[in-house]
């Protein structure tokens, strides 16, 4: 079924998400949708998916005009939608995943009948899920792959996948692609979104690529790699020179670290980080990485092993302590751990004070915050609430809330959300405090930034960590083996 | 105790768990849907007082269970209006409302304190009743409380094996996802809140039309079993099955608590009555502990087997509510 | 979320007329509710604005009445602060008022001067109130139970102490009564103006408690990680700030207040224990600190109101037959009508500007 999208108008407040965007895909291709973060990408599919709706354009369906207000009018008309983060329900079994809202039987569900479908649709594609399964013990790429035959069996024609390879195998991500060209071989419209400018180039049939809410140009194979990062970021953007630092006295160390919580059991980790250095933890989410950098920050306590900092021992000891002694931790879910909604900046640079008298110093912490906007160019002012501003403010804002003086930075995947600018002053100003001898300890999912600014590497696979990789001499294919379960 | 009081004392703890079992499994209804309605408390007094004044007038026990359930739903419906459509606190608008609710009964049901009205009489089914020990405890009872024994099945049916439970479930563990599966998230829990709503609704007048028959103003003694039955409620983990047997373990304490009175003269009588209230917090203590971050910390720092058993017995008795609930669900 | 700031900047008077349509429906509610009653509603109402504003005497009534709920309020602005729902308080009140009278009790024979006698009272209840508020304190911080739950069950457990004294320990010779414990003798009651009911110190009591408060949340370190607690108390945690000792402390702080206010409830007005000592003041305040939207500025003219309507609707039982709960009918009338404009008025103003992130 062919796609069409005429004049699509979309804003958010002042924000204009999605600026009269028309677009044209055939049936049986796999369209490559390209464009950075808060292009307006996901806007555009969700409003296709009628998961939200457009202020004013059309969508045709075949030759007709179709109205989709819901995802049940979507799903009726055959589009369907994998987003970003599979929606799924994490307690309940693979087979109620792949039943709740199909049509089929009456007040009872046909669980047989479901169940014979989805073993076949299984077969048909070669995925293996184990239908009792709770999908909360699913990988991210078995959660997709779910999606995708539940999709199937819903009947979409349209398959809309958002940034399908975050978080996902690289073993898993060539089965994705492998379905998805099958897909199109049988007359399925695809519609592939994504900011990485490899996987486009190897999957689609034809690209678009989207800039501050609009369409800026089209491409066809062959493609050429420069054209397109024009088109995205309106210029060719260079990427920081690598800065290898110089290792020295040991800032953190641990010894024979053990961690253990309900689904994941990390034994035995011993490494040394020393002042100044990058340390990247590479793994698909829900590898463990998480729990380690958790850890690392007293948040978690370690059921055995030994966590040093510079000779004393922090193991057992309260989160506090861990922060007194000069450990600070950089959460990913910037307004539900980092930030406190409601508050004001200066309310933020208030709360962190660090020579606090009864009553509050008005002048000191206007002057503080004043000095910190300007120095970390946050757009707003003092009295701005923390979640009235962009997502790369509040970023920069975190950063900015950092105490001087830090043995060890602890960063939750820094730069995700943002735009390529933005992430590479933000590790400008990483990269700063490692002069000054600070460590740094960071999760990404992106492995150009893991191998970009790491000095080394650790790599996370179901909870087993690998030994320090040394990042200048490893390549991307190489770490994506690793994380993927290969080579072990 | 000989076995005939025994029997007719657990009887009786079937019978007096009737009404907190329509209070806990409507709120169950409720809360799977994503709305805490903590206005319970209040609609039991209001739903007491209305079912019994409905049931004075017209000498209609069906019309006086039918404005308790209508008057239970319109409450719930406030809740609803309030924090779906409107996006308040749940906890803020159902805190006043159990609190209005409380004094519009005392207020309006000032003209019917101590009027006696009908009563829900006993029926015993036949056959049934027949079956000796299994017959006077389960099927010779009123209505209500064969209605409460549907109710946990039916209830517990609906939610774990009908195709509407589980998109019930879906939504209240996540709306969005429900969403996408072409459900119309807040039109469903505007229905389970103001269904659930409505049960809690039946649970007053069980109470003034039969079980403790009549209004009596503040001496009642219905203040403070809607608190029960939302504790209930997440003892019972959000599952009408275990719900109702939190239900019954709390009918069963009170008539304890009553009976063996005589042999405890020296414990005043005050005690035995809010002993429910400190049962419920050690509960809730029991369900929730399996939570606390302090937990963790301590386990991590015990030998390995020690630590897997405590988590096995915590987990065990922990429940946890729909990851969403009380959030609003806006699909942008 | 919306913007509070923003809107009251840009519409200061549709603000005001939201206002005015809250009371006007919680006026039209109660006003349904009284014709249901088969009650006339202007004789009702007269009635009320009479015995409570009527005359001096019933304005000392108010203001009697004024002290102990402004107490509570001030306590529960801290825990509402600290995102608490402190359901507890009226057992906290009850608690603190047993403190003070075990106190008295223990010095009306020994001789102790009258104002050392009172400061102790109040200091027993201050810590009576804090206790029993550790105790819902402790089973959400170390317990995960929600203080709704435990606030509650402790407010019955505390009713039943009450009773238990009232009737066993503390009973009054002879047999116990409903009409609480041997009155305490008059040297051992806070100054009064003379024919009233009024303490003059009880109200200094009761404006410098809201003050503290209000300078406590405004303008110290305290006040704003408390507040950072209470909207984040993961973040809160992460950026360094002792969440558990906070709410601790926002718990205890709420205890002391509803300790004292059991206190004046024991020393100025009732001079003993009586099975409904706290009087509701403490559902009450909760009603109050939602009305104002926590801001202290606003508590001490917004609990005077409902002091007035509780002590207006006393006769109403007398006169005109009607129970005297049309008090706390209206009051929660007017709280959720408040919380229902404030939805619709939020509302409006997000498809107003189209911007649904506010």
């Amino acid at each position: 079924m062919d796609v069409e999208l005429r004049n699509i108008h979309k804003s958010f407040g002042a924000v204009h998400a999605n600026n009269g965007i028309s677009m044209v895909v055939p049936e049986g291709t796999i369209q490559g949708i390209l464009g950075e973060n808060g292009a307006g990408k996901s806007t555009l599919m969700k409003i296709l998916s009628g998961f939200i709706q457009c202020d004013s354009g059309e969508i045709v369906l075949g030759d007709r005009v179709v109205k989709i207000e819901t995802p049940a009018d979507a799903i009726r008309h055959g589009v369907g939608m994998l987003h970003q983060d599979p929606l799924d329900f994490p307690p309940m079994t693979v087979l109620d995943n792949f039943l709740i809202g199909h049509e089929s039987g009456g007040i009872i569900p046909d669980r047989r009948t479901a169940l014979k479908d989805f073993r076949q649709l299984s077969e048909e594609f070669g995925f293996s899920i184990d239908h009792e399964a709770y999908v909360d013990t699913l990988t991210v790429g078995e959660r997709q792959q779910l999606e995708i035959l539940r999709l199937l069996w819903l009947g979409a024609r349209v398959l809309i996948m958002d940034e399908p390879t975050t978080g996902i195998s690289a073993l898993q991500k060539e089965k994705l692609f492998a379905t998805l060209r099958k897909l199109a071989a049988q007359g399925m419209t695809v519609l592939f979104v994504s900011h990485k400018l490899e996987e486009v180039e190897e999957l689609c049939s034809c690209i678009l690529v989207m800039s501050k809410g609009k369409l800026v140009g089209t491409a066809c194979p062959p493609y050429v790699t420069d054209d397109l990062v024009r088109m995205m970021f309106g210029k060719v953007v260079a990427l920081d020179e690598r800065v290898q630092t110089r290792r020295s006295n040991c800032v953190l160390r641990l010894e024979g670290l053990a961690i253990e919580d309900n689904r994941l059991n990390i034994q035995n980790v011993n490494l040394e980080i020393n002042a100044g250095e990058v340390i990247g933890l590479a793994g698909m989410e829900g590898s463990g990485q998480r729990q380690f950098l958790r850890t690392l920050s007293g948040l978690m306590r370690p059921v055995g092993g030994k966590i040093v900092l510079l000779g004393e021992n922090l193991t057992g000891k309260n989160y506090r302590s861990f922060v007194n002694a000069g450990i600070s931790y950089v959460p990913a879910a910037r307004l539900e751990e980092g930030l406190i909604p409601g508050l004001t900046l200066a309310e933020h640079f208030a709360l962190l004070d660090r020579q606090q008298e009864f009553f509050i110093n008005r002048e000191r912490t206007e002057k503080t915050t004043r000095e910190q906007i300007g120095h970390f160019f946050i757009k707003g002012t003092t009295e701005s609430r923390i979640e009235e501003l962009s997502g790369g403010n509040q970023q920069r804002a975190l950063l900015a809330l950092m105490r001087e003086e830090l043995k060890v930075v602890l960063v939750e995947h820094p730069t995700r959300g943002l735009d390529i600018e933005s992430a590479i002053w933000i590790w400008s100003k990483l990269k700063e405090r490692c002069k000054q001898g600070t460590s740094i300890v960071f999760i990404s999912s992106d492995l150009e930034e893991i191998l970009q600014y790491s000095d080394r590497v650790l790599v996370f696979f179901g909870g087993k960590v690998s030994e320090p990789i040394d990042a200048a001499t490893t390549g991307v294919d190489q770490l994506g083996q690793l994380i993927g379960g290969k080579g072990w | 105790m000989d076995s005939a009081v025994l029997l007719t004392g657990l009887a009786l703890v079937l019978a007096t768990a009737a009404p907190v079992i329509f209070a806990t499994v409507g709120e169950t209804f409720s809360e799977r849907a994503g709305v805490t309605n903590l206005s319970v408390n209040g609609t039991i007094l209001l739903t007491a007082m209305s079912g019994f004044a409905a049931a004075y007038t017209t000498g209609s026990l069906l019309l006086g269970f039918l404005a308790g359930a209508l008057i239970g739903a319109l409450v719930a419906g406030i809740v609803a209006f309030a924090s779906i459509t409107l996006k308040q606190s749940q906890v803020a608008v159902g805190f006043v409302l159990t609190l209005m609710c409380r004094d519009l009964a005392y207020f309006l049901g000032n003209p019917f304190m101590g009027e006696s009205g009908p009563r829900v009489p006993s029926m015993p089914i036949p056959l049934l009743s027949d079956i000796p020990v299994l017959g006077p405890l389960f099927f010779s009872q009123t209505p209500t409380v064969y209605a409460s024994y549907l109710l946990i099945i039916l209830g517990f049916l609906w939610i774990f094996k009908t195709r509407p439970g589980l998109m019930l479930q879906g939504v209240g563990e996540r709306p969005a996802a429900a969403y996408v599966r072409g459900a119309n998230v807040n039109r469903l829990r505007y229905f389970y809140t103001m269904l659930g709503g409505a049960m809690v609704g039946l649970a007053g007048p069980m109470y003034s039309l039969s079980e403790k028959a009549g209004w009596k103003g503040t001496l009642s003694g219905l203040d403070g079993i809607g608190w029960i039955a939302l504790a209930i409620t997440i003892f019972g983990g959000w599952n009408p099955l275990r719900a109702a047997l939190g239900a019954y373990l709390f009918a069963l304490l009170q008539w304890l608590g009553v009976a063996l009175q005589p042999l405890m003269p020296n414990v005043p009588s005050q005690v035995l009555q809010v002993a429910p209230f400190p049962l419920m917090i050690l509960t809730l203590l029991l369900v929730n502990l399996g939570n606390a971050e302090w937990v963790d910390r301590t386990l991590a720092g015990m030998p390995a087997n020690t630590r897997r058993l405590v988590t096995k017995v915590l987990r065990s008795a922990r429940t946890s509510p729909p990851a969403s609930l009380g959030v609003p669900f806006e699909n942008e | 979320m919306m913007k509070r700031s923003a809107f009251l900047k840009n519409t200061r008077g549709t603000g005001l007329l939201f206002g005015v349509l809250a009371v006007l429906l919680a006026l039209a509610f109660t006003t349904l509710v009284l014709l249901l009653a088969k009650a006339p509603p202007l004789e009702a109402y007269r009635n009320i604005l009479v015995g409570s504003l009527g005359s001096w005497g019933k304005i000392s009534d108010v203001v009697v009445a004024w002290i102990p709920l402004l107490l509570a309020t001030a306590g529960l602005l801290v825990t509402f602060t600290a995102g608490l729902w402190n359901i507890g308080v009226e057992g906290q009140i009850m608690i603190g008022a047993i403190f003070t009278t075990g106190v008295l009790r223990m010095l009306q024979d020994t001789g102790t001067p009258t104002g050392i006698v009172i400061v102790a009272g109040f200091l027993c209840g201050m810590i009576g109130g804090a206790l029993w508020a550790a105790l819902a304190g402790a089973l959400k911080i170390y317990g995960g139970v929600n203080e709704i739950f435990s606030g509650l069950g402790l407010n019955f457990v505390a009713t039943a102490v009450t009773l238990y004294l009232i009737f066993g320990p503390w009973k009054r010779p002879g047999v116990g009564s409903m009409s609480g414990t041997v009155p305490f003798p008059q040297d051992l009651w806070m100054p009064m103006v003379a024919g009233t009911r009024f303490s003059p110190w009880a109200l200094v009591v009761g404006l410098v408690g809201i003050a503290v408060i209000f300078v406590l949340l405004q303008g110290t370190y305290f006040g704003l990680k408390l507040k950072a607690v209470g909207k984040n108390p993961r973040a809160a945690f992460v950026i360094g700030i002792p969440t558990a000792r906070y709410t601790m402390a926002a718990f205890m702080i709420c205890g002391i207040f509803a300790g004292l206010a059991g206190g004046v409830q024991v020393m100025a007005v009732y001079h003993r224990l009586i099975p409904s000592i706290s009087s509701g003041y403490g559902f009450l305040g909760l009603m109050v600190a939602m009305l104002v939207n926590f801001q202290a500025a606003w508590a001490a003219p917004v609990a005077f109101f409902f002091a007035a309507l509780n002590i207006g609707s006393i006769q109403l039982p007398i006169v005109l037959k009607l129970d005297s709960t049309l008090s706390g009918v209206l009051q929660g009338a007017l709280v959720l009508s408040v919380i229902l404009v404030d939805g619709l008025r939020r509302r409006w103003m997000r498809k107003g500007t189209g911007d649904r992130h506010g």
